[in-house]
């Protein structure tokens, strides 16, 4: 079984890159064999947050135009043995993502690895389109803010139209990954619920990972957030997202306010 | 608590409903519109096709805006004439 998921959103900003690094390593540390891949040419970034900025020498573009061998820009995370990087290029040409190579380098990842991730970038120009050409899966990531859900929308009707699944007539599965969900925010009527994005999108749910410092740190040290803070609130999310990927039935928790009964009373006080 | 007794308490107007309500609206007109030309560029393109064909006209100066209302939309299409416009044409004539 090889699977080629996109990680794809529309709207910048949302977290595709720190979910990516986040869901790359958690399959991985499930004993999975593991691939992401970057397609943001030019804004590259997910070498940064998986911490192997250093060590990219040759990237997708040099693979896709045959100027490297894919075992040769492939990069080995130091942390988990069956997790590995195919960095971006940081040259401006988009274009020279074509399909026919694209195709090839996917179709060479699927015969390696268990999972191929395909980070995508923002936007739905040709690095998105590319990105999420060749997907079986999609996990859609969208913060519960209106541009975000519209942005989804969009991207979810080009999953179902412009993919090679689609034009075969099969269907992409689709699942909805909500991001930044702030409880006490939500819990005042100030951010769209998850049942209202869920119901909008008409997409299965993945998970629900919680606004965090540990996402920040996770990035600024360069460690995927499920290995910097294995206890933390995202990592177990992200964890549990891995596991419904693999097919398993996982309790999906709605993250809640927690306050002592302390800061609860000075809360009041103040509010 | 939940999220109406909350509001009760606080005496302010939750904005999420709101949000749900324009996505909504917003989303099933956009999925209508998926996968159909662009009918505004084709309005727009054909309208000053015919205005052309009498009347000479910068095709910068032509602005084309719709609004969509509940019931109906509207489409508005402004055309600068020059004044001397019935003059170049005679003369081209």
């Amino acid at each position: 079984m090889s699977k080629v998921l996109v990680v794809t959103s529309g709207k910048g900003g949302v977290g595709k890159t720190t979910t990516t690094a986040a869901l790359g390593a958690a399959l991985a540390q499930r004993g999975d064999k593991v691939v992401v891949v970057d397609f943001d040419v030019g804004l590259r970034n997910l070498d940064l947050v998986m911490g192997a900025e250093r060590r990219v020498v040759f990237d997708l573009i040099n693979v896709v135009q045959g100027v490297a061998k894919l075992p040769q820009a492939l990069i080995r995370d130091k942390r988990l043995e069956n997790l590995w990087l195919l960095p971006a290029s940081q040259t401006r040409d988009k274009d020279a993502l074509t399909e026919e190579g694209v195709g090839k380098v996917i179709a060479e990842l699927r015969s390696r690895f268990d999972w191929v991730i395909c980070d995508s970038p923002a936007g739905i120009e040709r690095g998105a389109s590319m990105a999420m050409r060749f997907a079986d899966e999609a996990v859609i990531v969208t913060n519960p803010e209106v541009s975000s859900v519209r942005d989804s929308d969009r991207i979810i009707g080009m999953l179902d139209s412009k993919t090679v699944r689609a034009e075969k007539g099969e269907r992409v599965e689709k699942h909805i990954l909500i991001t930044r969900y702030d409880p006490s925010r939500a819990a005042r009527g100030e951010m769209l619920t998850i049942d209202d994005i869920l119901e909008i999108l008409a997409t299965p749910l993945l998970g629900i990972i919680p606004e965090s410092q540990d996402v920040l740190k996770a990035s600024n040290v360069g460690t995927p957030v499920t290995l910097s803070n294995a206890d933390g609130a995202p990592a177990r999310a992200y964890m549990d997202a891995a596991k419904r990927l693999c097919g398993e039935n996982v309790t999906m928790h709605v993250p809640a306010e927690r306050r002592g009964l302390m800061d609860r009373l000075l809360r009041r006080r103040a509010a | 608590m939940s999220m109406g007794l909350l509001r009760l308490l606080r005496g302010k107007k939750a904005s999420a409903p709101v949000a749900r309500e324009r996505l909504q609206i917003l989303l099933a007109h956009e999925r209508g519109m998926r996968g159909q030309p662009d009918l505004l560029g084709v309005l727009r393109e054909e309208i000053l096709a015919v205005v052309s064909k009498h009347v000479m006209l910068d095709p910068t100066k032509v602005i084309v805006r719709l609004e969509r209302g509940d019931e109906v939309s509207t489409l508005e299409v402004d055309i600068e004439v020059p004044n001397d416009f019935e003059r170049k044409k005679v003369a081209v004539a």
